[in-house]
Parts: structure tokens; C-alpha cells; sequence
């Protein structure tokens, strides 16, 4: 389960060790835009070490690393792979190609340490038009791909126009990369609301980011990862509805019935496999079916 | 290995270390810590340990230590040699 993913810079060990604290489901450990050049090298021994030496619970680590027109990039993975992340974030992916060459280098790497190919997932960071106008096959390049993310800022820098709370400029963007994953069969990600002291405006963005389809929401800041996963859990009325459901389409096999109403609607099978979806989710948080 | 270069790694924040490297006919450390009393022995083995793991044998080693875990001091420490080293 993924909610929220927060970024933690890969520099700065007060943040990094305190990274499965901060409420997250995942976290990502940056090793690209958080790092100045002069660092790199400090940045991933630290969270190497990072990874080696502490216990981070249930809380994912997921590593940014720097992108395959950099110098750094084969360093990152040498360096990271051998603690197993979940994932490895692809920053400017632009094309089905990038994310095979890395899943290339990726797989080369896990045969060097005897890890069964695909141990580490691989998310494409979608931050350029070139980006977005590929993201299916991109998603769909290779099973190693678990997930697509969405960064607004570089991509409206590439777009040539203004980033904005309101998100208009980054629409067509956030819906063509839910349909391209969801099409692909993987996870999708929105970009984090960079207003860390607009209360508000992260709960607009998140619900909206929710609408739309994404499975969850990054963020930079330690204070958004609170309502990031409030919104992206089903409510109590969700959680007892599709009790109801998986109640309702047991009642119609038992009845040998092809199809079953509840509260005067028809339950077919996106029905039952949403519903699905939120028990597992409720059943991971936690949450019990009320009265 | 030879520690060829003067080098440092690390910073002077909270959590972190600061630790510099300089190419020496024998090999000295030196440490600075808040908590140098209660756990100074331990960070000198934490030093010593990586020092060791990367062969240098020769070097004067100085560690300023701003509260950092084990897994950060000996992040530091493997920086600043392999930036002494020339490899980086």
C-alpha cells in the first residue's frame, strides 16, 4: 500500500534517519535534485548505510537516483541495489528505450548479486512531453515497471509555461499518465503540491489527484503526508459498502444468480473487484466493517 | 590504500559528522564530540573499523561529531578517503 511517498534529500542524515517517522508509507531517498554534483558521491554512501544499518518498519524506501544522461547513474544503482529498495525512481524518462537501458543496467546487477531479476521495481519519473506523450510504452516496456510518477515541475519547465496551484497546466498531463499506467496494468503517482503552509490546497490536490485515478501522492513535506493519507484511505461508508458487495455477490452464486442489485444497483464485476480493493486496503490499515 | 590528498566529507549539522583526511606518516585520529564522555570510545572504534575495512594505514583523521549514528559516521569516514584516496 502506497498512499504517500515523501522525499527526503539524500544529503542530509536529520532527515533520512528519521524518515520512517514522519508517517509515509514510502519514502524516497533523493539522489538526484537534492544533491549538488559536488555531493553525489557522500549522498550514496549515506543512504546506503542508511538502508544497511536501520530498520524503517513497514515504511517502503524507494531511491531517487540521478538520470541515465548523467555520470552518476550506474554509480547510484551499484551502490543502492545491494540493499534491495522497493523501487528505483527514474527521473527523466522520456522513452520506452530509457527505462530499458535501466532495467538493463538493473538486471546486469542483480545477476552480479544473485537476486532474482525484478527484485527491485523500476517507476518512471514522467517530468517531460516527450515523457508524457510515450507513457504507455513506457509503462508497459518491461514487467519491471511497477509504477508511473508524475513530476509537474520540470514538466511544465519542458511545456514552457507556468506551474500552478490550480493545476490546469499539468491536466492533460495527470489524466494521460492515469489511462497509460492503468492501461499498462501498473500503479500511478501524482506529483507533489509544493505549498508546504497551504493547508488547504493540499487537500484539493490530493482529492483531486484521488478523482482522477492516481493510487497515491508524493510530497516534500513531512506536514502533507497526514491528509495525502487520509484521502487516499476508503472511508468507513466505503468500507462497509463493499462488505456489503462481496455479501451481496456471495448471496447471488449461492443462488447460482449471473447477477445481483444492491441498494437498486446492478453489481457487476468492476463493482466487485473495486470493492475487493478496498477490503485489502482497509483489511492493511487496519479498518473493520461498522454497523 | 594510500591517502594521498588532503580531503573532508560531511558537515557541521546536527545528526551529521564532519571528518577531514590528510595524507601522514602514521596514522592518528582525532575526535570532537558532544558526547565524546559517554560514547567517544565508541566512535573511535566506529572510526578505526572503517579505517581498516578501506586499508589506510597512514593518515591523520579528524572527526567533528554533531550527535551522528553509527551508520553516518562511517558514511563520512568512507567518503573522505575515498576523496582523499584521488577517486573521487
Amino acid at each position: 500500500m502506497r498512499r504517500s511517498m515523501l522525499f527526503l534529500p539524500g544529503n542530509n542524515p536529520n532527515m533520512l534517519i528519521n524518515g520512517n517517522c514522519l508517517g509515509s508509507d514510502a519514502v524516497i531517498f533523493d539522489l538526484e535534485d537534492a544533491v549538488s554534483p559536488a555531493e553525489k558521491d557522500a549522498a550514496r554512501i549515506l543512504v546506503r548505510n542508511t538502508m544497511r544499518y536501520m530498520d524503517f518498519g513497514g515504511c517502503e524506501i524507494i531511491v531517487r537516483i540521478n538520470s541515465i544522461d548523467t555520470p552518476y547513474w550506474k554509480q547510484d544503482i551499484d551502490a543502492i541495489l545491494p540493499e534491495k529498495p522497493a523501487l528505483i525512481l527514474l527521473p527523466k524518462t522520456g522513452s520506452a528505450q530509457d527505462a530499458l537501458e535501466a532495467d538493463a543496467y538493473i538486471t546486469q546487477v542483480e545477476e552480479k548479486l544473485g537476486f532474482a531479476r525484478n527484485t527491485v521495481g523500476l517507476m518512471p519519473l514522467i517530468e517531460t512531453a516527450m515523457g508524457v506523450e510515450n507513457a504507455y510504452a513506457i509503462a508497459s516496456s518491461t514487467k519491471r515497471v511497477q509504477a508511473l510518477f508524475l513530476g509537474a515541475e520540470d514538466l511544465t519547465a519542458d511545456l514552457q509555461c507556468k506551474r500552478t496551484k490550480e493545476g490546469k497546466e499539468i491536466e492533460y498531463a495527470r489524466t494521460r499518465l492515469v489511462v497509460a499506467a492503468r492501461a499498462a496494468g501498473v500503479d500511478v503517482y501524482d506529483t507533489p503540491f509544493t505549498d508546504v503552509n497551504d493547508d488547504e490546497g493540499i487537500v484539493k490536490d490530493a482529492e483531486y489527484a484521488k478523482a482522477l485515478g492516481f493510487t497515491g501522492k508524493s510530497s516534500i513535506s513531512p506536514r502533507h503526508v497526514e491528509v495525502i493519507n487520509a484521502v487516499f484511505s476508503p472511508t468507513q461508508k466505503d468500507v462497509d459498502y463493499a462488505y456489503e458487495v462481496m455479501e451481496a455477490i456471495a448471496l447471488a452464486k449461492q443462488q447460482g444468480k449471473g447477477a445481483i442489485a444492491l441498494h437498486g444497483k446492478m453489481i457487476d464485476a468492476p463493482i466487485v473487484t473495486r470493492a475487493q480493493r478496498t477490503i485489502d486496503m482497509a483489511e492493511a490499515l487496519g479498518m473493520r466493517r461498522g454497523n | 590504500m594510500q591517502i594521498v590528498k588532503n580531503a573532508a566529507a560531511g558537515t557541521m549539522e546536527s545528526s551529521d559528522a564532519y571528518v577531514e583526511i590528510e595524507p601522514a606518516q602514521e596514522l592518528t585520529v582525532q575526535l570532537e564530540s558532544v558526547v565524546k564522555v559517554q560514547f567517544g570510545d565508541a566512535i573511535l572504534s566506529v572510526v578505526q573499523d572503517v579505517l581498516k575495512e578501506n586499508g589506510v594505514e597512514k593518515a591523520n583523521v579528524r572527526v567533528v561529531d554533531r550527535g551522528a549514528l553509527e551508520c553516518v559516521i562511517r558514511a563520512r569516514v568512507e567518503t573522505a578517503i575515498n576523496r582523499g584516496k584521488g577517486d573521487a
